[in-house]
Formats: structure tokens, C-alpha cells, sequence
């Protein structure tokens, strides 16, 4: 151990529990100066529970964080910072309404009153911007900035804070293709300027191109660590899982038939009048699985809500399964389950399920006014638990306890109850939003499985996703939409993330932000390179 | 002409005496709600203040020492907001309501139980008031037409607490928008969560927004007993501090335009009392009643189109638990 001081981040025996749940059993974990380290493993594997606890948020039962060799007692985010220690949350902590100033100077203003404290950001934020290449108008508020922008201020955030260690929770998760390419070339400013940083996410192919470490984490141990050279994605998947995980979807050439459902000139506003889709027109046939690609927030909500009925469109109009619906004439979700349209929303908390009901009751949601388990005016509580279990073991949801707390189960058997109750119904067409978001990988393989399966019974299906390799991988068609437009029109086979990503920032349009944001970044890369050189 | 012009001076002088609690108590709220507390209990912490100046002034004869306990009472009163509902992150309108109700009954049994009027308190002699202060050079300006008329009508005459309204709000503004204090006060309003991972205490934030929603309560309460009246009579608030809350949301929680509807609520409330019994040409007498429900039936209109959204603190209202 003699090497001990070149460690930017020691983890010694770190222990916590969350009641039942051991979310960290003594994980050690050894990060070198200067190096992209990442940390891979499931949703619930305790990656960012360990991350929590290394940032002060969480304070762990029992072992020791050194910190540039320094044994530290995190007791919250402050100590964590004056270590040097900068966090770049999955979900950003930035105050919407304020300016990138403001945000940046939150909890370190420099004295009572801010002009003084604000002049000086400035100036040091400034020359951060210059040294790392992380160009942003420090007047903006927030709200008005892109995501990849947004991202930028979080780092900015860290670095102002006199961050040495970085650490980013799932960064590329709301990023373009694009985007997240600057990411990674900021990455690369970062290390050069001997910044450590830190990577979790559960994209394996982000991890194998840029870290130099991967360590991997399941069910709260640490289980492998590799030099990423000497490791694969496969071997990762497996680590991750542990058993062997089928990367790839197996299908077999699609059998399309006649469309099901035409969507025509379909608009939707929303409250404030704002158009989040924008003539929005195609086809859906049977037998084939229809990706829908785009950024998050890009009008796949209203898309998938306007289809299955749930919001009214502001004009154009829908055929499905031979009858016709436009603003005038709307369809209740009631009545689309009737004609054989099923719909597995994107946000399962929020529309998919009631998380403090039984899994039997979320089990009937939506199909609740079925005589088969209906008595008379009472619902027949012996049916509603058969039907439950019934799909549990259609869907292989585990616990199979009819009994459990929807909210008890994990994020993959909660999305496969959805799945069972949707798809169980056996519908002609399928909307599903975001199948495997918060899914382990091994539920994903399975998951996809189901849906190919749907789709060679020659039913109609329309996925939408942001995980362009879900796309990529399970749909026959893909469209793109951008700012509420079809922005793309490829065949599966055609699309490769370069192009998927063009089309998602609609790369076409000469005043496109994240175009002009990239041109101004090559440049000043350029003009620090050459620095560098002299 | 001179008779039309001084109506409206007086009109425009019963208006800042009226708006003079809104004004503070809707300052109160605007700390509490921009820290992301709603504070339906303003009306129960300004009650409270009330009775408290009222009876220490008429014990010890000193509006002063009425004013200070006032204040303690009303900071007690907001402890007991943020303890239920920051601490133990309870319901906050319920927490609020709970400390309306409690002391809508507990200023008459005390007042009771102390001075046997019938829940009143006794009535309190000048000495134990603040009182009109008549500013300098006012009689010397008196000659000049319109402004001394203005001078001598309008802003001179009022007691200390209505000048001290007037001056709070810049203050708050400056408070709000130009200190640290202020942009970690707005800060933990809209996002809790980037607050406590920038390393600061959201719970601590909070709780120094409601002490300052105190004592502002304490000095609103104090205004209505023993400036503006003479003794404490029951429920003697009268919904004031709904009328700020509204107040509050009609300026989009912005101290100058909060005041501004807090002027225009007083406003009304000023010519309820001066049309009462008048007949207005080509109307006839216009019911009491419409006039003092015009404040409410304004804020729910103008809310619902006429000002656009008006959009609240993003978290006000929502308990602060980490999350897993």
C-alpha cells in the first residue's frame, strides 16, 4: 500500500442499510489521480447509495473514505466540497428561475451581500470557461438553456467549488448522441488539467470508450474491478448480472400487413398554448414494431397521450382499428382498451400503476369494469388475485405475491406487471413508452423478447424511447422527433446513432443551438490546444 | 372642486391606514412561501399579536413593551409552524389553520379568563397607543395648493407602524433580491434539493424565514390592536391575513407588486366604508357587501386571465425529505 497517495478516492469497508435493505455491504474501492473511473451495475445495486454517502448526503454505518490520501467524516455535501469533491447529479440540482450565475454561486456567495461575491464569480467563471472549454451565457436562467447546457453549468457548478474529484451520475442519460460527445471531449479537458472523474452509469458502451477503470457493483457488493482495456462490454453485462446476458435482440425478418392505425396532420397544444406536436403524420401496420426516437421532452408524452386518448388533440386526425378520431370527435382511453388498443405509459409511478395499491389491484387498472372479475357491483376479490397471479407468472414478476405493495416490487417487475396487463389483453395495437427505463438489464432482455414476440402475432407496435440501442435494436421503422416535428424517417436497418442523433437535434437547421454550441467549443478547444503547443 | 379633491385625500389616507397590516403580514408570507412554507396562520399569528399587545400595553401602559411581546408571541406561533411542518414535515395548511383556530378561541378565553369584559380587553388610554405623528412644517406648507393639502392629509398623520410599513418593503426587496440571505431564501423555495447538495441546511433556511414571518406578524397585529384600534375585540383580524395571502399571489410574490395589491385591496376596503349609503348617479346605492367582496372577487377574475400565471415558488408547500 505504499501507493496510497496517488489515490484520489479510497473506500474502505463502506457499510450501510436502509432497513431491510443492505444497500452498501463493504464496499472497497481504490480510484487512481487523474483517471476516468466508472462504476457500473444495476438499478438498486448501490452505486448511488455509495456515491451519496463519498458526497456527505448519506452518512455510512460503518468504514472510511480517504480522500487525496486524507481520512475524512462526511457529515454533509459541505464537507464533501471543502475535500474537493463535486457532484454532478442524475437529475440536476439547478434552481430553474435563476441565472447561471446565481446557480453556480449558491452556497459559496462570497459575504453577506452578493454584488461583490457575483463580480468575482464572474471573473473566476470566466476563466474556468476558457481553461475546460465549458463556454455558457452566465446571464441565462436555467429554464431557457438546453439540457447539454444545463449539464455544463453542474460542472461549472463543481469546478467553481474547487472541485479535484468529479463525480457524474448517468450524464448522458438526457444528451443527444452529439451532446454527449462534447461531454466526453470536456472530459478529456477535465483529465488533462489533472481532474479525477468519476462515471456511473449503466451504459456499457460509454464505459468501455472512455474510462481508463471499471468497477462493478451488484446487489450493494463491489464485484469486479478491471483496467477497461482488459475487460468487453459482454464481460461487464455478465459481471453486472451474474450470468450471461444477450446484448443483442434475436428477430427475425418482419411480416408487415395493412396499417392499423394512420395518423394524419396530428398537432397537439398544450395549456399555455405552446405546440409540443407539430403535424405529425404516419402509419402503423401490423406486424411491425415502430420506434419513436428523440430527446426527451420532445413531444413523445403528448404523442403517445394523444394517441391512446388520454389528452385531446388540437387538430389533424387518427384512424385506428376502423374508427376515426380528431379534435371534435375524441375516443376515451375507456373505449380504445374496448377496440383493442393498449397503452403502457412512459412514467410507470405516475400513470402506470398506484404505487401503494396491492399488485393485484394495479394489476386491473383500466380493465377494472371486467364481468370476469366483477360480481354484480362488487369486484370479485378471489378473480382479481387469480388474474393477478396469472400474469405474474405470464411475466415472470417476482415475488409472485398478488398481495405485495405495488411499490415494494423493483422497477423491472413493476414494468413487467404493466407489460402483462396490457399485453395480456391481447390488443391489436400497443403504445409502450420507455419500456426498460429503471430496468435491469436482465429484465430488458426479456422485455424486448415480449415485444418481438407481439409483433411477429402480426400486432402493430409503437415504441417510444430515448435509448437510441433499444430503438436501434427492436424496431422494423424509426421516426425522429424534434421539437414536436418528425424530424427523420429510417429504416432500422439503415440507422446508426450517428445519424439518429442528427435527426434528434434536427442538425439540418442552420440556427440549430446545439450546432452554433459545438462550433463555439471547436474553436475555443482549438485556441486552447494551441496554448498547450507554445 | 376643493370638496372632490379632499374626499379623495381622505379616501387615499383611510386606504394606507387599511392596507398598513396587509402590507406587513403579506411581507411575512412572502418570506415564508419564497423559503417554500405556506403560512395560512398568518391571520392566527397576527390575532395572536393583537391580543398580546393589547393586554401587556393595557397592563403595563407602554405600547413598546405591547409591541415586543407581541412579537415573541407571534415568533412562538411560527416555531410551532415550522416544528410541525419542517421538522416533522406535516401538512402546512392544516399545521396553519390548526394555529387560526386555536387562537380565534384561546384570545377570548384568556381575555376572559384575565380581564373579565367579555373577552375584550380594556380599553387603552393614548399613552398605551401609538399615536398620529404630525410631521414637521406642516402647517408653514399648508398655503401650497394641492401638495400641501397632500402633505398635511396624506403623509403626515399616521402613526409610527404605518411609516415603518412603507419602509419594510424596500427592504424586503433589498433583503430578497441583493444578500446571500435572500438568494438562499429564494433558492430553497424553488429546489430544496439544490440547496442541501450545495451544503447549506434547508431546515435551518426555513425556520429563519418563518422567525422573520414572526416578528413582521407580531408588528401587524400590535397595528391593528393598539395603533389603528384601542382594545382587542374577538376575531378583530377579520380575514386581513387571507386578504394578504391574496395579496401575496396577486403580486407573484414579489414585494413591490405585493404591495401594490395590498394599496388596491385597502383601496377598496376605504371606499366600502365611504359609499356606504351612498347613491351613486345612475346606480343607486351600491350594498355594502359587493364593495368588501370586490378584494376577493378581483384576485379570483384577475388570477384566472387578466395578470397571467402566476406561478408559485416550486416547492412551496411541499415538506423536504431526502430522497432515496
Amino acid at each position: 500500500m505504499t501507493m496510497t497517495d496517488t489515490f484520489a478516492i479510497e473506500l474502505i469497508d463502506i457499510d450501510k442499510r436502509f432497513g431491510a435493505v443492505h444497500a452498501n455491504n463493504k464496499v472497497c474501492l481504490q480510484v487512481k489521480q487523474g483517471n476516468i473511473h466508472g462504476i457500473v451495475g444495476e438499478n438498486g445495486a448501490g452505486k448511488s447509495t455509495l456515491m451519496s454517502i463519498l458526497y456527505g448526503f448519506y452518512q455510512a454505518d460503518a468504514g472510511q473514505i480517504k480522500v487525496l490520501g486524507q481520512s475524512h467524516t462526511f457529515t454533509d455535501s459541505h464537507q464533501a466540497i471543502a475535500a474537493g469533491i463535486g457532484m454532478v447529479h442524475q437529475h440536476f440540482m439547478l434552481v430553474e428561475n435563476f441565472t447561471v450565475l446565481e446557480n453556480v454561486i449558491l452556497g459559496s456567495e462570497g459575504g453577506a451581500l452578493l454584488a461583490n461575491g457575483m463580480a468575482a464569480a464572474r471573473k473566476e467563471l470566466t476563466r474556468l470557461a476558457d481553461v475546460y472549454g465549458l463556454k455558457v451565457d452566465l446571464d441565462a436562467t436555467i429554464d431557457s438553456l438546453p439540457v447539454g447546457l444545463q449539464q455544463r453549468v453542474e460542472i461549472l457548478k463543481a469546478l467553481y467549488k474547487g472541485a479535484k474529484i468529479l463525480i457524474l451520475d448517468e450524464p448522458t442519460g438526457v444528451l443527444t448522441p452529439q451532446e454527449t460527445e462534447e461531454l466526453f471531449r470536456i472530459f478529456d479537458a477535465l483529465k488533462q488539467q489533472g481532474v479525477t472523474i468519476m462515471l456511473i452509469t449503466h451504459k456499457l458502451r460509454e464505459i468501455i470508450s472512455v474510462t481508463d477503470q471499471v468497477s462493478v457493483m451488484r446487489a450493494g457488493q463491489m464485484v469486479a474491478h478491471r483496467d477497461t482495456c482488459d475487460t468487453s462490454r459482454e464481460e461487464l453485462a455478465k459481471l453486472m448480472v451474474g450470468r450471461k446476458v444477450l446484448l443483442q435482440v434475436n428477430k427475425k425478418a418482419a411480416n408487415v400487413r395493412a396499417p392499423l392505425m394512420k395518423v394524419k396532420r396530428l398537432c397537439v397544444a398544450d395549456d399555455q398554448g405552446v405546440m409540443r406536436l407539430n403535424d405529425v403524420s404516419f402509419e402503423l401496420r401490423a406486424g411491425e414494431v415502430l420506434g419513436v426516437a428523440g430527446v426527451s421532452g420532445n413531444g413523445q408524452t403528448q404523442l403517445l397521450e394523444a394517441l391512446s386518448g388520454i389528452i385531446n388533440m388540437t387538430s389533424g386526425s387518427v384512424e385506428v382499428l376502423g374508427f376515426t378520431m380528431d379534435a371534435k370527435n375524441p375516443i376515451t382511453p375507456d373505449k380504445m382498451r374496448q377496440i383493442g388498443l393498449a397503452h403502457v405509459p412512459e412514467d410507470r409511478h405516475r400513470m402506470g400503476l398506484i404505487t401503494h395499491f396491492s399488485a393485484s389491484e394495479s394489476a386491473l387498472l383500466g380493465y377494472h369494469t371486467d364481468p370476469k372479475i366483477n360480481s354484480g357491483i362488487w369486484l370479485n376479490k378471489n378473480r382479481v388475485e387469480d388474474n393477478c397471479k396469472a400474469l405474474m407468472s405470464a411475466f415472470d414478476v417476482r415475488p409472485a405475491d398478488p398481495h405485495l405493495k405495488s411499490a415494494n416490487f423493483s422497477g423491472g417487475n413493476q414494468q413487467k406487471l404493466i407489460l402483462a396487463r396490457e399485453m395480456e389483453r391481447n390488443p391489436d395495437v400497443l403504445l409502450i413508452g420507455q419500456p426498460t427505463r429503471g430496468v435491469d438489464i436482465g429484465a430488458i432482455e426479456f422485455i424486448h423478447q415480449r415485444i418481438i414476440d407481439m409483433r411477429d402475432a402480426g400486432k402493430a407496435v409503437l415504441l417510444v424511447s430515448v435509448e437510441l440501442d433499444e430503438i436501434m435494436s427492436v424496431s422494423d421503422r424509426i421516426i425522429v422527433l424534434c421539437d414536436g416535428q418528425i424530424t427523420g424517417r429510417i429504416d432500422a436497418s439503415d440507422a446508426d446513432e450517428k445519424t439518429l442523433g442528427m435527426m434528434m437535434a434536427n442538425a439540418l437547421d442552420p440556427i440549430d443551438p446545439l450546432k452554433t454550441m459545438d462550433d463555439q467549443l471547436a474553436s475555443t478547444q482549438q485556441a486552447s490546444a494551441q496554448e498547450n503547443q507554445v | 372642486m376643493s370638496d372632490v379633491f379632499l374626499t379623495v385625500l381622505l379616501t387615499l389616507d383611510a386606504t394606507f391606514r387599511v392596507s398598513t397590516p396587509l402590507i406587513i403580514a403579506a411581507m411575512a408570507g412572502l418570506f415564508a412561501e419564497r423559503a417554500g412554507v405556506v403560512d395560512i396562520g398568518l391571520e392566527g399569528k397576527m390575532l395572536a399579536a393583537a391580543f398580546a399587545a393589547a393586554s401587556v400595553s393595557a397592563v403595563v401602559g407602554s405600547p413598546w413593551a405591547g409591541l415586543g411581546v407581541a412579537m415573541l408571541v407571534s415568533c412562538g406561533l411560527a416555531m410551532l409552524h415550522g416544528f410541525a411542518t419542517i421538522t416533522h414535515r406535516g401538512d402546512q395548511v392544516v399545521s396553519g389553520i390548526a394555529i387560526n383556530i386555536l387562537v380565534a378561541g384561546l384570545s377570548v378565553i384568556l381575555g376572559l379568563a384575565w380581564f373579565h369584559q367579555g373577552g375584550l380587553t380594556p380599553a387603552l388610554d393614548n399613552d398605551s397607543r401609538f399615536l398620529s405623528i404630525t410631521l414637521p412644517f406642516v402647517d408653514q406648507l399648508a398655503f401650497i395648493p394641492v401638495l400641501g393639502p397632500l402633505y398635511k392629509e396624506l403623509i403626515s398623520g399616521h402613526n409610527i407602524l404605518v411609516y415603518l410599513a412603507f419602509a419594510i418593503v424596500p427592504i424586503v426587496w433589498w433583503v430578497v433580491y441583493r444578500t446571500r440571505f435572500g438568494l438562499r431564501l429564494r433558492a430553497v423555495g424553488e429546489n430544496p434539493t439544490a440547496v442541501d447538495t450545495a451544503g447549506l441546511s434547508v431546515v435551518k433556511l426555513r425556520y429563519k424565514a418563518l422567525l422573520i414571518g414572526g416578528v413582521l406578524c407580531g408588528i401587524a397585529g400590535t397595528y391593528i390592536a393598539i395603533a389603528h384600534n384601542a382594545q382587542f375585540t374577538r376575531d378583530m383580524t377579520a380575514g386581513q391575513g387571507y386578504i394578504a395571502l391574496a395579496a401575496l399571489i396577486f403580486g407573484k410574490w414579489r414585494p413591490l407588486t405585493v404591495m401594490l395589491a395590498c394599496l388596491l385591496f385597502g383601496f377598496l376596503d376605504a371606499l366600502a366604508v365611504r359609499l356606504q349609503g351612498v347613491a351613486l348617479p345612475g346606480i343607486g346605492e351600491i350594498p355594502v357587501q359587493v364593495i368588501e367582496a370586490t378584494p376577493y372577487l378581483l384576485t379570483v377574475i384577475l388570477l384566472a386571465g387578466f395578470i397571467g400565471r402566476a406561478t408559485p415558488p416550486k416547492a412551496s408547500g411541499i415538506a423536504y425529505v431526502k430522497e432515496r
